[in-house]
């Protein structure tokens, strides 16, 4: 009753509303893809110009991409090791620009101000199917490391150190896609869900600093999905003796 | 409106999982390899060289570094053996010197002493030619004293 007397035309709430695409019968939420495709593009875009013309004293753009890439191989190296971080490095280096990108151009860019017949552009990483895409493909990765790097000997690691660890170890291969993939998408859809109810309850000045800790968790949640991500492919590919 | 409509709908919902995931996960294996393409091998090449660049320049440094201590050492021992033949030349020439010296002295010393003894002798003879003449002389006054006084008586 009382919220219905509410002005709400500036911040309407919207939580699992989709726009749906139909093709065939495949159903896709459009605009988890919408997003997706102009955060990629401006990403790609701002790598291309960084990456236009190389030179051996790095300038402007350049320095920033080589600063990313430095941090990017100092996370996969510590994590993986130093024998196969190589490999794997692009897969981090994605997995970490990717949600970064998708947490922050969610919460920076204004999607409201866009009018969609139904459910409202934000963050990708706010919809699980993302999140479950991304920490299923974290999965595989481990196991394709482990398994390509120690063949069959990849399973001695569910009886390390002994055969009493090998439910738990089963029950991890569950659960590390399940926590990887429910940590981003609670933090994120909270996080929007948090700014989204201060909007509409005070519109001024008190979203501010929420919005601010927004920025600080999509950050950090970007770098604990990449550093778990590469944690999980390091212990996946190490030798134990 | 607030429309919190988490599950039992039929259609939407936030727990909908639909055929978004597969699409995304594709999206994200392409992405995973353009990006490896355009952002990770070209960046990784350049910063490799440079840090190879940098890594050969240090390692050159230090040979050089190395080579010019040994260097150093090799011209420092060069120099010391020089100073210390350096002095034993001036010893020797010293001890030549003074054995040449102390020859010519004795050689003097000799011919001195030669030419005193030789002087002394002569004086001798001289004096001791003169005081027979002397006495020669005397006796013959005195002869002719004698003499003349017997004469005259």
């Amino acid at each position: 009753m009382f919220l219905n007397s509410l002005p709400t035309n500036f911040a309407a709430l919207e939580v699992g509303q989709h726009l749906y695409w139909q093709i065939g019968n495949i159903r896709l939420h459009g605009q988890v893809f919408l997003t997706s495709w102009i955060l990629l593009g401006a990403l790609l875009v701002f790598i291309s110009l960084g990456t236009k013309k190389m030179e051996n004293d790095p300038k402007g753009l350049q320095n920033l991409l080589e600063f990313l890439w430095d941090y990017i191989r100092d996370l996969a190296r510590t994590q993986i090791g130093e024998k196969v971080y190589r490999d794997w490095m692009p897969f981090i280096g994605t997995l970490f620009l990717f949600v970064f990108v998708s947490n922050w151009g969610g919460a920076l860019i204004p999607w409201r101000l866009i009018k969609l017949p139904s459910g409202e552009l934000g963050a990708p990483t706010a919809d699980i199917n993302t999140t479950i895409a991304l920490a299923l493909l974290v999965s595989l990765s481990y196991f394709y490391a482990g398994l390509s790097n120690k063949g069959w000997r990849y399973f001695e690691y569910y009886v390390h150190p002994t055969p009493i660890m090998l439910p738990f170890k089963i029950l991890e291969d569950f659960t590390k896609p399940l926590s990887l993939s429910f940590r981003l998408f609670g933090n994120i859809l909270a996080d929007e869900l948090v700014v989204g109810v201060l909007v509409f309850l005070v519109p001024l000045v008190l979203p501010i600093p929420v919005m601010f800790l927004g920025l600080f968790t999509s950050a950090i949640q970007a770098l604990i999905f990449a550093t778990l991500a590469a944690y999980y492919i390091g212990e996946a590919v190490e030798e134990h003796h | 409106m607030l429309a919190f409509n988490f599950f039992g709908a039929t259609e939407g919902g936030l727990f909908d999982i639909n055929a978004t995931l597969p699409l995304m996960a594709i999206q994200v294996v392409a992405l995973t390899y353009i990006l490896n393409s355009l952002f990770f091998k070209p960046v990784g090449n350049v910063v490799e060289k440079r840090e190879k660049f940098v890594s050969n320049n240090i390692l050159d440094a230090k040979n050089k570094l190395s080579e010019v201590e040994k260097l150093e050492a090799d011209l420092l021992s060069q120099l010391q053996s020089a100073r210390s033949e350096a002095q034993k030349i001036v010893s020797e020439a010293e001890n030549e010197s003074d054995k040449l010296y102390k020859e010519a002295l004795e050689l003097a010393n000799n011919e001195a002493n030669a030419s005193k003894e030789k002087a002394r002798l002569e004086i001798e003879n001289q004096t001791s030619s003169a005081r027979e003449q002397l006495f020669k002389q005397a006796d013959d006054l005195s002869e002719l004293i004698v003499n003349r006084l017997i004469l005259e008586k």
